[in-house]
């Protein structure tokens, strides 16, 4: 019975750095991505003409990001 | 009238933004009596909904070899299973076989045994073992590789093949019959007339602006990709339950695809950029020529995989983890109760997918250009003018002229 808590606790806590690794990148990535959007917002309101430029960059720069954060998330599992 | 057609629209329009939803949501009724099947069929053990319904979306996330539409349960507790099966092709140790997948019977834990050809063949988790001489059962180390059987080389059209050649004739349907409409009038008429805007938008918004005058060699890939990658990321989120664009292999391949086309079109300019850098100390070059190698022959295509691998994945596992809710909170939150939620939740989270699946064959194929557009572009000149002696050309002319 003790033997099987044990290994259960071993199991759950095996999982603990994955998951701490996967919160981390989140983190990470949420920050990113909350820049890139201030950043795209500021520029937009600057200059409202140039929205669809300013769109177009944001989203490229994001899915580069993205890419980063998806393929850390990948590597970690 | 005016408002009739309005109200039909609307109707209609409501009618294929619930399609998606109907898809997952009929997986969950099917979950539900499988989990109270086994409440029913083994007393003493502990009903595991959270291992039940795990299973159920990694069954879906999977590829197969049969289409497996539904299954329920009969009153004699008999279980039946509807879908049709698919060809099974395989490349063992005695040549080359072919049978339909209905000779598995649905089975999935390696219990049935094909005889074809000389060789026995087993289905256990989606993966198909050739069985050694004189054996009757697969069985596994510790690692999950067989000891006693090979895996033949496995050439079955699955399920993602079964859909990617269904798109993929569409496809030509589709746009062969929009080349063939320019040859009699200007506007195309029909579909066709909603498919050319999308050309439009994929030429001019996305190949132009990153590829620059070499556009048109690339056009038609970047084209193919995006309705590709966008029509099956749909497809996935219909029912029948494909999940095409969230297997690694197929965004694997694409990716590659896109990595032989920027590799093999790369200009001098390109490579001399990569090896052999200008404007660096000649020291650091061999060292940024690896970061740049890796970047480019690495990086660049699993970044592209990745990306639209996890994506599509993760939007399949929201969706079915959002209609678990209705399962398995029944107890703590009433059916209707629980019903109400995960229809509610997985209702808005569709249609952001539907969002997304737009999104990452834009953004895929947008990268790709870039890639590509990188690789082609000429060789262009410092901001700042060099005389023959390398001295620094002072900028003459009024910065702000233009403002005038």
């Amino acid at each position: 019975m003790s033997l099987a808590l044990v290994q259960q606790a071993g199991e759950m806590i095996s999982w603990v750095p994955n998951l701490v690794g996967a919160g981390l990148i989140v983190i990470g990535a949420g920050m990113g991505l909350g820049q890139i959007g201030r950043g795209a917002m500021e520029g937009i309101a600057r200059q409202p003409e140039a929205s669809g430029k300013i769109q177009t960059a944001m989203i490229i720069i994001a899915a580069l990001l993205e890419g980063l954060a998806f393929g850390a998330l990948f590597l970690g599992k | 009238m005016k408002v009739a057609s309005k109200s039909i629209t609307l109707f209609t329009l409501l009618l294929i933004l619930c399609v998606p939803f109907y898809a997952f949501a009929k997986a969950a009724p099917n979950a539900v009596i499988e989990a109270s099947n086994v409440k029913g069929g083994e007393e003493g053990d502990p009903v595991n909904t959270d291992q039940e319904i795990d299973e159920y979306i990694q069954h879906h996330l999977q590829d197969s070899h049969d289409f497996h539409l539904f299954s329920y349960f009969s009153e004699d507790g008999e279980e039946h299973h509807v879908g049709f099966p698919l060809p099974v092709m395989l490349w063992g140790e005695n040549g080359f076989t072919a049978f339909m997948s209905s000779a598995f019977h649905h089975d999935d834990e390696g219990e049935v045994i094909v005889e074809k050809g000389g060789s026995r063949f087993v289905k256990n988790h989606g993966v198909i073992y050739e069985l050694n001489e004189g054996e009757t059962e697969v069985v596994m180390d510790d690692a999950h590789h067989a000891i006693n059987a090979s895996k033949p080389f496995d050439l079955s059209i699955t399920k993602s093949v079964f859909g990617i050649l269904i798109i993929g004739l569409l496809m030509i349907i589709w746009f062969s019959g929009l080349a063939r409409q320019y040859k009699k009038r200007q506007i195309p008429t029909g579909f066709a007339r909603v498919l050319e805007p999308l050309v439009i938008y994929v030429r001019d918004e996305i190949a132009k602006p990153n590829i620059g005058d070499q556009y048109r060699r690339f056009t038609g890939y970047l084209l193919t990709v995006f309705f590709f990658i966008w029509i099956l990321n749909l497809l996935g989120l219909m029912p029948f339950g494909f999940n095409v664009t969230g297997q690694i292999a197929v965004t694997a391949a694409l990716a590659i695809i896109t990595l032989v086309i920027y590799v093999a079109s790369g200009n001098k300019h390109f490579w001399g950029h990569i090896l052999w850098m200008p404007g660096v100390p000649v020291l650091i070059r061999p060292v940024l020529a690896v970061i740049e190698l890796a970047g480019t022959l690495v990086i660049k295509p699993f970044s592209l995989l990745v990306r639209l691998f996890a994506n599509i994945s993760a939007g399949h596992i929201v969706v079915m983890s959002l209609i678990a809710i209705g399962i398995k909170y029944q107890e703590s939150m009433t059916v209707p109760g629980s019903q109400a939620l995960s229809i509610l939740l997985s209702f808005f989270i569709t249609l952001i997918e539907v969002l997304v699946a737009f999104l990452q064959a834009y953004i895929f194929t947008m990268l790709s250009a870039l890639f590509i557009g990188m690789a082609v572009a000429d060789e262009h000149h410092d901001e700042v003018l060099h005389d023959e002696d390398g001295e620094v050309i002072e900028d003459t002319e009024p910065v702000r002229r233009n403002f005038t």
